[in-house]
């Protein structure tokens, strides 16, 4: 300490301001926080905890999200259920995009953040851009998956009868630990392009992408509590996410027996619907489809009667 | 005063319809003779009638008259490895090699024999099961019929289902149906199961297992390979017996929400599939403007459709403040105007509650009403004697919290509620646990899809009720369960999508 005083001693003066330029600039950390509510709060619970890279080097500082947490974001995230979901689909379409958009011009963060949790730079860079195009993959299905899933039946008596899909509502979703930007973008763009809200806990030992892509969302008009946001521990908060009797359904995307288990005894409570995506390589550019989007929506079958006036024939 | 006295003088004119003239219906029962009903049934396994090894029987009853119609063999759990050996046997020697336009040709002859015993079955499902010989005939027998006819179809054009994706069967099915439409849910379980190129262990419900067991007998006669179709029966151990089998790749259950959630538990730690279409509450929505004669005749048939004994009945009707005297007083003549009493006669509204345990529940819920405050109406009909009847009821002054408005009865019971605008019936509607069926009556386009798109429910039915088809997709959302049975999207729940 002693020392750096001295040798930038000659351009600073005694009231501290810099006398001339050379002195060593000292670097702004960022303060890593949850997301919720299109709010950038700190844990509820003031806890932390330090994930380290393979070279033991600390990576921040990163909020050790409790239950209430969980219960906080869920609350968001039903907030925004109706707003969201009752969007035009082109709209949704468009704010996909967006968040396409701003992933572009952040790439070099999230590069940076990639090679600080033990990346290479080869695959970094091939993540984040896999991951730009998958928001564009999805961004592009919106409205128009509606139409490739959606059935107008022939029934046999007098009337109009049609089947669309309709999100589920709130889906928690426990992001993929290693690929930890393309798994997280990949397990929440279907969910959101199809209108439903989410709550995801990130990777506990690589969260640093996820901090930023939430901030990469808030300046992409997602609207506050379509996507939320937490960091922390699997372990701890994994069986809060399943049990809450307001969400309606829970993606899980590691191989992981004693957890599935455990995530099928408790999706039971309100029967939540379940889905293991624990055989899929997000780095795989083929690991994207309409399917993902339908796991999370309901199809519903709407009835009404046709006219039928005694004597009247066909229109033609 | 004068204008009170004018007005007390001002008749209505509405014209109030009397039931109590000299207007009555001679019997007109469908005759016994047209069905052959054995005396003990085995079980249906590998295209045999088989002793169980558990040895036990049980009676089946008419809940009209408490007889005895026959006996039918309970499936231990060494019967229902029997059963899944046997489909798990099939599937792999015969039905998933069969070409698919094959395997369509079996299913349509099922459907077809179906329609040729029609009469037989319709009596038969009346007797053992007690509903109106009027919607056996005319509803479940043909609708299950019609749902092999539409599911045989599908057999080889699989590959159009489902875009960019092929289609592989998953093994064997392990299906549990109930006993509200004993045949129908034969039908749709067995249908696209089999369809997809899965085969099939069935288990009809303890109180009706008659149909599934004639339906066994079509499936000899269709020929279908040995193995394909298994059908046992038994009650909740069965049941268990079933879902826990290790080798077992798929259930299919239809039944209460509770059972549906240990099925949801029981399959943590394995690799099964699962659908299922459990209970509701429907809300069935009266706007102002609806035309009300047409829907007091929805909301009578939506909630006393087969007893009432319908998983999608239209059990919470919420009224319009201003509509609501005059709703519900029609809803009560209406009321008077049903027929209750023998199922096989053919004048017969509302036949026999299928069993002494249900009648409890309904009588329970009853008194629960009651108490929790709100205001009892029943038919003055008389009820025979013999056998589990209950008059069609309706309660009104029901609150949201009260439990006649969130729990399912499953009874020919009625809670009515009013509301005056429309985000209030939205929220009403839409706060229970359930989720499978809706209604909304109003005479206004827009107003039906607005109401339509905000309720969350798999099926919403506007301006009519109770309404089916093979065609169209069936399933809840919530804790009413999911998957879909039924057209294109009934698909899904059997097959695994490869790219």
């Amino acid at each position: 300490m002693e020392k750096l005083i001295k040798k930038s001693s000659l351009a600073i003066s005694e009231n501290g301001l810099e006398k001339k330029s050379g002195g060593k600039r000292v670097e702004v950390l960022k303060t890593y926080k949850i997301y919720i509510g299109g709010q950038f709060p700190r844990t509820e619970s003031g806890r932390y905890y330090i994930p380290e890279n393979a070279a033991g080097k600390k990576l921040a500082n990163v909020c050790l999200s409790s239950r209430k947490d969980v219960r906080d974001a869920v609350v968001a995230a039903r907030g925004a259920v109706s707003g969201w979901s009752g969007r035009a689909a082109f709209n949704r379409s468009q704010i996909l995009y967006r968040i396409a958009e701003m992933l572009e011009g952040r790439k070099a963060q999230f590069i940076e953040e990639l090679m600080a949790q033990d990346t290479s730079k080869a695959k970094a860079e091939k993540e984040v851009t896999l991951a730009i195009d998958r928001l564009i993959y999805y961004a592009g299905w919106c409205d128009k998956f509606q139409q490739l899933f959606s059935a107008v039946n022939p029934v046999a008596s007098s009337h109009f009868n049609f089947s669309v899909p309709e999100p589920t509502g709130v889906v928690s979703i426990i992001a993929p630990q290693t690929d930890s930007l393309i798994g997280l973008v990949s397990v929440i763009a279907p969910v959101i392009a199809g209108g439903n809200t989410c709550v995801v806990l990130a990777s506990e030992t690589k969260p640093l992408c996820a901090v930023t892509f939430a901030e990469v969302l808030n300046s992409s008009d997602v609207p506050g509590g379509v996507v939320n946001i937490l960091t922390g521990k699997p372990a701890e908060l994994a069986s809060w996410m399943v049990d809450h009797m307001d969400v309606n359904a829970t993606i899980y995307c590691e191989n992981n027996a004693a957890v599935q288990q455990m995530i099928r005894e408790k999706s039971a409570s309100n029967l939540k619907r379940v889905f293991f995506y624990d055989q899929t390589n997000w780095m795989n550019p083929d690991s994207q489809s309409p399917y993902f989007i339908m796991d999370t929506q309901e199809i519903k079958t709407t009835w009404h009667p046709v006219e039928n006036i005694a004597g009247a024939g066909g229109g033609y | 005063m004068a204008i009170t006295k004018k007005k007390a003088a001002k008749k209505s004119n509405t014209v109030k319809l009397k039931f109590d003239t000299s207007w009555t219906y001679d019997p007109a029962p469908e005759s016994k003779s047209a069905a052959t009903i054995a005396k003990q049934y085995d079980l249906f396994i590998n295209g045999e009638w088989q002793k169980p090894q558990s040895k036990k029987y049980f009676d089946t009853i008419n809940p009209a008259t408490e007889e005895k119609l026959s006996e039918v063999a309970e499936a231990g759990e060494a019967d229902v490895d029997k059963a899944v050996k046997a489909a798990r046997n099939a599937h792999e020697k015969v039905w998933k090699k069969m070409p698919a336009k094959e395997r369509a040709k079996y299913i349509f002859r099922i459907a077809r024999i179906m329609q040729e015993k029609a009469r037989e079955l319709a009596i038969i499902e009346s007797l053992d099961g007690g509903k109106p010989i009027r919607e056996s005939r005319d509803f479940d027998i043909p609708t299950a019929s019609n749902h092999f006819f539409y599911y045989a179809g599908w057999a080889d054009k699989l590959e159009y289902a489902f875009p960019n994706r092929q289609t592989a069967p998953l093994g064997v099915a392990a299906q549990i149906i109930p006993w509200n439409f004993p045949l129908l849910m034969a039908a749709w379980k067995i249908a696209p199961a089999i369809a997809t190129g899965n085969t099939v262990v069935l288990k009809s419900a303890e109180t009706t297992p008659l149909t599934a067991y004639k339906l066994a007998e079509i499936i000899r006669e269709a020929d279908l390979p040995p193995g394909v179709v298994n059908i046992i029966s038994g009650a909740g151990a069965t049941g268990a017996a079933m879902v826990n089998h290790p080798d077992v790749n798929k259930i299919a259950f239809t039944g209460s929400t509770d059972v549906g959630k240990i099925i949801q538990r029981a399959i943590a730690g394995t690799n099964k599939k699962v659908t299922l279409e459990l209970g509701g509450k429907a809300a069935n929505i009266i706007f102002e403007d609806a035309p009300i004669d047409q829907a007091v005749e929805g909301v009578i048939n939506g909630i006393f459709f087969n007893q009432g004994h319908v998983c999608c009945a239209g059990s919470r009707l919420y009224v319009q403040e201003s509509i609501a005297k005059i709703v519900i007083r029609k809803l009560k003549d209406r009321l008077e105007s049903l027929i209750v009493g023998d199922p096989l006669d053919k004048n017969t509204d509302i036949g026999a509650i299928n069993s002494k345990a249900q009648l409890d529940t309904i009588h329970k819920y009853i008194s629960i009403g009651k108490k929790e405050g709100a205001e009892m109406y029943e038919s003055s009909c008389r009820i025979p004697g013999k056998g589990f009847f209950c008059r069609p009821t309706l309660f009104t002054n029901v609150a949201q919290s009260n439990r006649i408005a969130q729990e399912e009865i499953f009874g020919p019971v009625l809670s009515v509620l009013t509301f005056r605008t429309d985000d209030e019936v939205i929220e009403k509607a839409n706060n229970s646990p359930y989720g499978l069926s809706a209604g909304v009556w109003t005479d206004k386009g827009s107003k039906i899809f607005n109401m339509t798109k905000r309720m969350r429910a798999g099926v919403v039915w506007a301006n009519t009720f109770n309404k089916f088809d093979p065609t169209s997709p069936f399933g809840g959302y919530k804790e009413s369960g999911f998957g879909r049975e039924g057209g294109l999207h009934g698909l899904l729940p059997y097959v695994e999508l490869r790219s």
